[in-house]
């Protein structure tokens, strides 16, 4: 009888990561919208850019080159550093 | 002289040595020749099974066959001279003049039989050349060991560890794995690719290990081998493939004399269930992104539906008659290489035409059916591969149509005015946007459309094979050469 096999795992244990804390409020803070690049996403995120800059807010557009990969690392980054919160569209 | 004190390989004495075994007629009926022969020169005998044979000589026991891989015996007896460490002379069976000649000693044998061929060498036995190979790849072998509870049943664990994909595995033991490996040249701790979507490190140990769950034999391992290469491309995007809610999964078509030297089907039933090598490789396949790469469905995988492609979906092209040159060709490789290549497949629509006899009419009809896929007002977003029947290539090959033209003919007849595939028009939502409205658009971008051969003799009837979102946007087709 067979006791012991071989593990076909990649043999790695997801890391669980703090989430950034959440701002109190939007005041004063830079929104990101991404738009990962499926059909009509635009339409949704062009709604929340009219919403956020009638409250006063400072909007900054961002679009996955396709939505079937991640978002490339450049882009993280430039997010990241542009922003204080993002706003991602998933949409169909 | 006492031999029994002689060290093995490395340390082999010079003169005369043999490699008998008692369970050889030959080797009893020499066996008086090796004591007389002893008397006079010296002789290292080394038995195979059982150290008291032959009586009157002191044998070397040679029952863990070191000594016999180590000389690659394949006969039992075998003579052997050795000057200065060094083989000089090697003979099989009873011969007597060799015998002779080898040992010097002009009568010996004199009253015997001149030749009587000999046995074979016990290294030959299936289950002895099995066990050294286990015994010398399972201890190389470095992925975690997984204990199983002394109540539990093995098949069960194997559900509830999370490692099928819904249907029964086969647990990979290391004896099992290490058989497995046997398959390829490649060392088992060679990375082969980063498995989507956790981008996972993945070694031939690993895809090994997979086949076995999966029911591979060790010859089609080169073949799934290949196929984990091809599927972690970035080109393929395997990643996109799988989280997609699309019903896509990969396809693997094989290519080349490896498809029939493994048993592949690419004829009756060829898309269908019955085949070891169809059923296994692409399951193996599918086995590495769920387990090594941590896709699994309900997590990163958020099909709608799916469909029963993501068990398997794996055939060889029908090269032998095919009016075409085979796919790998096309792509260009040699018709004697093997490949695989793989397609981000949707599953499968059946296409019935019984009755054209001209391609002309048969390519209207491929057209016809093909301008459904995905969405008959979806144009420049999936691709397709079409797989044709011999019944349907003969209209073809009897009409003179090369493989392009067929290709060409269907995408002119493809050409979609865009007044009737934007949103809302025909009173259907669904299409493409309004922006194309003066457009003729190409239902398939070029390079979209795949075409095979494969399929039984009888049935006028192939298949069309949609994709997934097309090109540099989702996914490209890859093909690889399967290499041993």
């Amino acid at each position: 009888m067979t006791r012991t096999i071989l593990d076909p795992t990649g043999e790695r244990t997801a890391t669980t990561r703090e989430r950034a804390a959440r701002p109190g409020s939007l005041a004063g803070a830079t929104v990101g919208l991404l738009d990962i690049g499926k059909a009509r996403g635009d339409v949704f995120l062009d709604r929340l850019e009219e919403l956020l800059r009638s409250e006063g807010h400072e909007v900054v557009r961002f679009k996955k080159p396709t939505f079937t990969k991640p978002a490339p690392l450049d882009l993280r980054h430039e997010i990241a550093s542009k922003c204080d919160v993002v706003i991602e569209a998933l949409a169909d | 002289m006492t031999a029994a004190s002689v060290a093995a390989p490395g340390g082999l004495p010079d003169g005369l040595i043999a490699v008998v075994k008692r369970d050889c007629p030959t080797c009893e009926f020499v066996a008086p020749l090796l004591v007389a022969i002893a008397d006079r020169q010296p002789l290292t005998v080394f038995s195979q099974d059982d150290p008291d044979f032959p009586a009157g000589v002191d044998a070397v026991d040679d029952t863990a066959l070191d000594v016999s891989f180590a000389l690659g015996i394949d006969t039992v007896p075998t003579l052997l001279r050795f000057a200065d460490g060094v083989e000089t002379d090697r003979l099989e069976g009873w011969s007597r003049p060799h015998w002779q000649a080898l040992t010097g000693i002009g009568d010996l044998g004199a009253d015997l039989t001149d030749y009587r061929p000999g046995c074979g060498s016990r290294t030959h036995d299936p289950e002895i050349v099995d066990a050294r190979l286990v015994a010398a790849t399972a201890g190389r072998l470095q992925s975690r060991r997984v204990e199983l509870g002394a109540g539990e049943d093995e098949l069960e664990a194997m559900f509830e560890r999370g490692y099928s994909d819904g249907l029964p595995v086969v647990p990979p033991t290391a004896e099992r794995v290490a058989r497995m490996l046997a398959g390829t040249t490649r060392e088992p701790d060679e990375v082969v690719a980063l498995v989507p979507p956790d981008l996972t490190s993945c070694t031939v140990e690993k895809i090994a290990i997979n086949a076995v769950l999966a029911g591979c034999k060790p010859e089609y391992l080169p073949v799934v081998i290949a196929a984990v290469e091809a599927a972690c491309t970035d080109e393929f995007n395997a990643h996109g493939l799988l989280c997609t809610t699309w019903f896509s999964g990969p396809l693997v078509l094989v290519n080349g004399p490896i498809g029939r030297a493994i048993g592949m089907n690419s004829g009756v039933n060829a898309l269908g269930q019955g085949n070891r090598a169809n059923a296994t490789i692409g399951r193996a396949l599918q086995l590495v992104i769920r387990n090594v790469g941590g896709g699994r469905p309900g997590e990163i995988d958020r099909a709608t539906l799916g469909n029963p492609g993501k068990y398997t979906f794996c055939f060889a092209e029908r090269e032998h008659d095919s009016p075409w040159e085979p796919l790998h060709v096309e792509r260009g490789f040699a018709a004697t290489q093997s490949t695989v290549t793989l397609f981000g497949a949707s599953g499968l629509q059946g296409m019935c035409d019984q009755l054209s006899r001209d391609p002309e009419s048969l390519a209207r009809s491929f057209a016809a059916c093909l301008r459904v896929v995905g969405h008959p007002k979806n144009a420049f977003i999936w691709d397709a591969m079409i797989v044709v029947s011999p019944e349907h290539a003969r209209v073809f090959r009897e009409g003179g149509w090369s493989k392009t033209r067929f290709r060409d003919e269907v995408a002119a007849l493809l050409r979609l005015p865009g007044d009737e595939i934007v949103r809302g028009a025909g009173g259907i939502a669904e299409g493409m946007p309004e922006a194309f409205a003066e457009h003729t658009l190409p239902k398939f971008r070029d390079g979209g459309l795949h075409i095979v051969h494969a399929g039984g003799e009888a049935g006028l009837f192939s298949a069309i094979i949609g994709g997934w979102a097309s090109g540099a946007v989702g996914s490209e087709v890859v093909t690889r050469e399967v290499r041993s």
